[in-house]
């Protein structure tokens, strides 16, 4: 499916979803509200027959937070398209999707990890890349790294 | 050692004919001790890949009496610590430092262990050398080190175990200290 019959597609199946749309040929987005996400991530998959989740990844933008989905239909070769979904800082919840496609899974705990996105509904929301017990979430533009860690100091001399 | 040992030569008939040579314990000790220093095996990053060569045919650190890595630290006498140790890390390069048997040495091969290397700045995740955590004996400074540079790492180890006495088990003036600001 090109990216505007997925937008309409989208449009269609969940009125008011659809935020914003980009159909930059190499780079097509798709903005969708977070309330409408987890039915729209079904909607992509089983109607528009976006069924593989390439990527997730996240960008702060200051006041939001940004989750960036990048999906492809298995075997086609056109550019992937991106669906974006922002978040306000002070509450960044968005639904999981991990039982749509199961890539989500790690790639929203590292989402978590590293930018402090919380997905809600996840069945194992840990951290995955930094140690359990690490404070604060490294990617955020206002992160700064402890002083010392475990009694070992962190300082640069 | 070729320098320091004696052959003595009792009677031209005698059975024991250039079969005794005399030497120190100590020499005789660290003799032995530097031409099989064993290593452990243990990557933790990129500087791995060039352990890995300095292992290999090419390079040939066997010829230098220190081939067999060992895959536990309890055979090991050189810990290489290859690569970027990371907070997360820290405990378990810890852990297999305790468990190696004394004599022990620690080599930090590359910038990372250094001194935190690339990630000096910005790395929140990484261990700004790993002096503040084990006491290391050689630094192998470079990003990564040449095979070359890690063999001449083996050497001042090496050197290092030639001044070591027998009776001297604390290895006084010669164990390396932990980094203290
Ligand atoms: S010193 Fe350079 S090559 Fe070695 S582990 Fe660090 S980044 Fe990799």
């Amino acid at each position: 499916m090109t990216p505007e019959k997925i937008h309409d597609a989208l449009n269609a199946a969940h009125p008011g979803a659809v935020l914003a749309f980009d159909p930059n040929p190499k780079l097509p987005s798709i903005k969708v509200a977070p309330s409408a996400w987890k039915a729209a991530a079904k909607t992509l998959r089983d109607a528009c027959g976006l069924d593989y989740l390439v990527c997730l990844t996240s960008v702060d933008r200051g006041a939001e937070l940004e989750a960036i989905y990048t999906l492809e239909t298995m075997g086609e070769t056109r550019a992937p398209i991106h669906v974006r979904v922002l978040v306000p800082r002070e509450n960044p919840v968005i639904p999981t999707v991990e039982d749509v496609w199961r890539t989500a899974d790690w790639h929203e705990r590292e989402a978590w990890d590293l930018m402090g996105i919380v997905f809600e509904g996840h069945h194992n929301l840990v951290r995955i890349l930094c140690a359990e017990d690490w404070e604060g979430h490294p990617l955020r533009k206002d992160y700064k790294s402890p002083d010392t860690y475990h009694g070992i100091k962190n300082n640069v001399t | 050692m070729a320098e320091s040992i004696q052959e003595i030569n009792l009677n031209n008939d005698s059975p024991t004919r250039d079969n005794i040579l005399i030497t120190s314990v100590d020499q005789l000790v660290n003799w032995t001790r530097r031409s099989s220093v064993w290593p452990m095996t243990f990557g933790l990053a990129c500087c791995a890949i060039e352990m890995m060569a300095t292992g290999a045919s090419h390079y040939d650190i066997d010829r230098f009496g220190s081939g067999p890595f060992r895959a536990t630290p309890r055979q090991a006498d050189l810990m290489i610590v290859a690569g970027t140790v990371s907070h997360k890390m820290a405990p378990r390069v810890k852990r297999l430092y305790d468990q190696m048997p004394e004599p022990k040495y620690v080599m930090a091969m590359g910038a990372c262990t250094v001194c935190g290397g690339p990630y000096i700045k910005h790395g929140y995740h990484v261990l700004k050398g790993v002096d503040r955590l084990i006491p290391v004996d050689v630094y192998v400074p470079g990003c990564p080190p040449r095979p070359e540079a890690l063999l001449e790492g083996l050497f001042r180890i090496q050197d290092k175990m030639k001044r070591e006495r027998v009776l001297d088990r604390e290895r006084k003036g010669l164990r390396p200290k932990l980094l203290v600001e």
